[in-house]
């Protein structure tokens, strides 16, 4: 039987991760949010280490704070989830395995984000 | 018919394919390979961002702890402040500081810049240097604000 698809048509979804372009693309340009933020992040942490509960709470009622903690967050973990699933993708030869990893991957970075954000919201938000 | 000469033959032919089996240069293995510096960075990128990865769940509990009150932030700031804790801490720490300084690396590469191996290893070096550097400042900075 003839087939009607295009070169093109049969390579798109081959590959590791099926869809290669936009998974590279997203890794950078979190990577490149992240330069700002990141840096950003740890120097904050490192000051406010040694904070007690009050100190903190004030720390992060600041609206510049709890944005900048928000955009970190959710950068951190879109970041994270790309680079583990390409460490699954790697190392995980059984298909059922590394599906079922990078199903984990996605859907814990998102708990743990809305946990993190939910925080932030609850400190800055809260009384 | 088979003449001894034949059998002869073939087990001259096996012992050859043995003899040449054993001694046939083989690939780098992981195992008995000496990792070259660029290489051992390389892989440190991956290491030191599931490092990070850790360290980003450390920080969501240290959020929810925050959120939760004064006793449970007194329990995560008591962990945190135990050399297990400052252990973990340093290791997020150095992980930050090399990730970030590896990644930035990464991205001049993604530009087609500084491929060649000799600036691939001063490159390198550079990201260790800074790594270690920032960590020992940022350290300081974090004992210097208590």
């Amino acid at each position: 039987m003839k087939d009607f698809k295009s070169p093109l048509s049969r390579a798109r979804g081959l590959g590791s991760a099926r869809s290669g372009t936009s998974h590279w693309w997203s890794q950078r340009i979190s990577a490149i949010a992240l330069i700002p933020l990141g840096l950003w992040l740890c120097l904050s942490l490192v000051m406010i280490a040694s904070y007690d509960h009050a100190q903190a709470v004030e720390w992060i009622r600041s609206p510049i704070n709890g944005i900048g903690l928000t955009l970190a967050i959710i950068a951190l973990f879109y970041h994270a989830s790309l680079g583990l699933q390409t460490i699954a993708e790697d190392y995980l030869s059984a298909e059922w395995l590394k599906i079922g990893a990078i199903i984990v991957i996605r859907l814990s970075a998102i708990a743990l984000s809305a946990t993190a954000v939910f925080s932030v919201l609850r400190i800055a938000l809260g009384e | 018919m088979v003449d001894g000469r034949q059998i002869g033959e073939k087990k001259r032919k096996r012992s050859y394919d043995l003899h040449m089996n054993r001694h046939r240069p083989t690939s780098p293995h992981l195992q008995i390979y000496r990792l070259p510096l660029v290489a051992l960075i390389s892989i440190s990128h991956r290491i030191t961002g599931v490092i990070l990865v850790a360290g980003a769940i450390a920080l969501v509990g240290w959020l929810a702890a925050i959120a939760s009150g004064a006793e449970i932030y007194a329990c995560a700031r008591a962990f945190l402040g135990s050399l297990v804790g400052r252990l973990l801490l340093f290791a997020f720490t150095f992980s930050f500081f090399f990730h970030f300084a590896n990644g930035i690396r990464h991205l001049f590469w993604d530009t087609g810049a500084g491929f060649a191996l000799d600036s691939a290893r001063k490159s390198g070096i550079a990201v260790i240097a800074f790594a270690v550097v920032m960590t020992v400042l940022a350290w300081i900075l974090g004992y210097a604000m208590r």
